[in-house]
């Protein structure tokens, strides 16, 4: 057993933990497929960040930012939302490279 | 109704039918109402005056909903009542307000409280004090309306404090009970009464005034609410191999501290009501030779027996339970230990197995007997189960199972009271 692990005794009652404690549960890893994302001709529309289920896409000073992979499970919801294709789906084993 | 008893020598006038001890306080400060089970209860959710109720009909717990709401329309209560489309979304919507902080109240009975299954664990696994009531109800199939703890006895291992009442001046106090007793100890709690015998019986019941129950109860002082929004917390996540066993076990160790906390939250209530908040009615048991073991409405039939039994000179009684989980073994154990022959009546059925309220004594007597120092003459016990879909049991069944005890007709098969 994992001794770092809190006994019954001093763990919060009813399985209360802190806030936003989903974000130390990196579930990316399920992933298949990643996006992939063309800079070049993205137009900056933040249709994908609207549509992201996970919060994986971001913006800074009105500008799209790299998918968040620490949480994207490949879905593809962003690809098949983007007016100019500027994102494709490709196999996680083969885009492996970002 | 007047009888003349004697009790260890002493002749004792008694009324049958008195469902309380003597009141020493001031007339004033309280009011006999005509009540039934299911308006009493809604007359302590009134005074309790919870933040939220979430509300769905089931025969035979609607009148107490019924009677709540009509305070809710007059004003009486500034409660935020949900209308909700299932008992599944009212204990979900009870959860949700718990957690927010509120107090939170409701009511069901039989397939409702099936359906509201999933989520009670959830409250109890969460520590969230909900306060329900319920009027026990058969479960289907065969569709059935009336009166066995099928339901309440099938949940019974899911976190739950359950106080059964027997008459409606007990649900009326054991309701303010509960908000107390599951509010200092963050658990939920189910009250307990007989469908229609109780829930629809009109009887004389004696209310204290709002202020005073109010001041009682206090306000709830919530753990970590979740609208507490410069504090933020996370309810319900994710715990699987890593801290799901600790959770739970953090459950077990609140419900039996609910055992003394009960006992500490009778004694304040006490102040007001003048009755005893014990873990189950001893009846001319001191002195018995042979018992009866049963709750609710049942315990009151089962008196008029003793009482015509013991008038006869045969040393007779009943043990009524109150408090059912969390269990007390021990102090079962002492009540019973020197009894000659108890029968255990239980008013649900455990297929394939013993049923539920014989196998808790059952344990409690092995206990008893493995853990003495001397060994000793173990009480014989026999499981009888009755009334099952509100089949109306008599005094003279009782009579009977009392024959049945001293003539040592005990075994380990089940029996059945009325069954063709």
């Amino acid at each position: 057993m994992n001794s770092e692990l809190k006994s019954h005794k001093k763990m919060e009652p009813g399985g209360l933990t802190e806030p936003a404690s989903s974000l130390k549960n990196k579930t990316g890893s399920w992933r298949s497929m990643r996006p992939k994302w063309d800079a070049k001709k993205c137009v900056h529309c933040m249709f994908c960040a609207v549509y992201c289920p996970d919060n994986c896409i971001l913006a800074k000073k009105g500008k799209r930012t790299e998918t968040d992979l620490n949480y994207c499970k490949g879905c593809g919801i962003c690809a098949n939302v983007c007016p100019v294709n500027a994102i494709k789906m490709v196999k996680e084993h083969e885009g492996g490279k970002k | 109704m007047k009888t003349h008893i004697t009790f260890q020598n002493k002749l004792i006038v008694k009324k049958i039918g008195a469902p309380r001890k003597k009141i020493p306080h001031d007339i004033k400060k309280k009011t006999m109402l005509a009540l039934t089970g299911g308006e009493a209860a809604a007359m302590a959710m009134k005074q309790v005056n919870p933040d939220v109720a979430a509300v769905y009909p089931i025969t035979p717990q609607t009148p107490i909903m019924a009677a709540f709401s009509n305070y809710w329309a007059d004003g009486a209560v500034n409660t935020e009542m949900i209308h909700v489309e299932s008992e599944h979304s009212a204990m979900s919507a009870c959860v949700g307000a718990s957690a927010a902080g509120a107090r939170v109240m409701t009511a069901t009975a039989s397939v409702g409280l099936a359906l509201m299954f999933e989520i009670l664990p959830v409250a109890s696994g969460t520590r969230l004090p909900i306060v329900m009531n319920i009027a026990n109800r058969a479960l289907s199939a065969p569709i059935n309306i009336h009166c066995d703890y099928s339901d309440t006895m099938a949940t019974r291992d899911q976190g739950w404090i359950q106080i059964y009442s027997e008459n409606a001046q007990e649900v009326y106090e054991n309701t303010l009970l509960a908000v107390k007793l599951a509010e200092s100890i963050n658990l939920p709690a189910m009250v307990c009464q007989d469908g229609f015998l109780t829930s629809h019986s009109i009887e004389n019941i004696i209310v204290y005034p709002d202020d005073i129950i109010r001041k009682f109860l206090g306000t709830r002082k919530p753990y970590r609410p979740l609208l507490d929004v410069k504090n933020p917390v996370t309810y319900g996540p994710l715990q699987l191999q890593n801290y799901y066993f600790e959770t739970k076990k953090q459950v077990e160790d609140a419900m039996n501290k609910a055992k003394k906390e009960y006992l500490i939250v009778g004694k304040s209530l006490k102040k007001i009501t003048g009755t005893d908040y014990e873990y189950f009615e001893s009846y001319f048991l001191e002195d018995a030779e042979y018992a009866i073991i049963t709750m609710s409405s049942t315990a009151g039939t089962t008196k008029v027996v003793v009482d015509k039994l013991r008038a006869q000179g045969k040393k007779v009684g009943l043990l009524k339970i109150k408090l059912y989980r969390p269990f007390v073994y021990e102090e079962y154990g002492k009540a019973l230990i020197h009894l000659k022959g108890i029968a255990v009546l239980d008013r649900s059925l455990t297929i394939g197995a013993e049923c539920p309220i014989y196998t808790d004594i059952k344990s409690t007597l092995f206990n008893m007997y493995v853990n003495a120092k001397k060994k000793f003459e173990i009480p014989k016990l026999q499981s009888y189960t009755y009334g099952l879909g509100g089949r109306d049991i008599f005094e003279s069944d009782i009579e009977s199972v009392f024959e049945e005890l001293e003539k040592g007709k005990l075994s380990n098969e089940k029996k059945y009271i009325g069954l063709r």
